[in-house]
């Protein structure tokens, strides 16, 4: 397992995804499956960037293993924060059928980690936020 | 991320590469805001376009509403990847593609 203590500001999302893509490329995870991941990784993490600390800023804490037993090989990733108490799962799914004029942007980043990753998990514990994603890996050898 | 308009100012097309992320869809955002006056035909060149979230979306959202009233928007030349994006969000049906 590798952490990853940064900033919650999205200038910094350049170093969280230097961060988690270095370790699936080091593992010989597929490309769609990287973009899938690193999709998911901006959104909640621009999540917290956003929401957690606004108006101030404060820490994310970004820890990240891929675990090769039992099988399949999967990525597990999670986001610390220890800003406002926010349960982003809650967030009602975009109506993906409705017109122009009815859509609105919101919720479109959680929809999208959704439909990216395997796993998405929301706890608050110890006055932290932490919510973990995960996906398999299945074009990863064990 | 290059912006091209015709010579009476009505037709802007602009051509997006890389990765459209949370980082420059800021800028994305103001250089539309400065050459969208007056412009009737929108396209949206993403053939160099790899990746896409929702920051970016919501550009395209907010663009196609503003020009829903005034002229047309169109995206050209998307790739695959971005394409399964417009998809599963539904967007395919919001935005006029002209798929290649």
């Amino acid at each position: 397992m590798k952490e990853l203590r940064v900033e919650a500001s999205v200038k910094k999302l350049p170093i969280v995804f230097r961060f988690v893509l270095e370790e699936l490329e080091n593992c010989g995870c597929s490309k769609k499956t990287m973009r899938a991941i690193k999709l998911s990784v901006e959104e909640v993490f621009v999540n917290i960037a956003q929401y957690a600390y606004d108006p101030q800023t404060g820490p994310a804490i970004i820890s990240m293993e891929v675990v090769r037993d039992p099988d399949p090989v999967r990525v597990i990733i999670s986001f610390a924060d220890t800003g406002k108490p926010f349960d982003p799962l809650v967030v009602e799914r975009p109506d993906t059928s409705l017109p122009l004029e009815q859509r609105e942007a919101g919720g479109l980043g959680v929809f999208l980690v959704r439909t990216h990753m395997d796993w998405v998990h929301y706890d608050y514990q110890d006055g932290m936020n932490i919510l973990t994603i995960e996906k398999n890996l299945q074009e990863v050898a064990r | 991320m290059t912006f091209q308009k015709s010579a009476d100012g009505k037709e802007l097309t602009v051509a997006l590469t890389g990765d459209l992320d949370s980082t420059n869809t800021p800028e994305l955002e103001g250089k539309l805001l400065e050459e969208m006056d007056g412009v009737q035909e929108l396209c949206f060149d993403l053939s160099g376009l790899d990746y896409v979230s929702s920051a970016g979306l919501r550009v395209f959202l907010t663009t196609q509403k503003q020009m829903a009233g005034v002229g047309k928007m169109t995206i050209r030349h998307v790739g695959e990847e971005v394409m399964g994006i417009f998809t599963v969000t539904g967007f395919s049906k919001l935005l006029h593609i002209e798929r290649d």
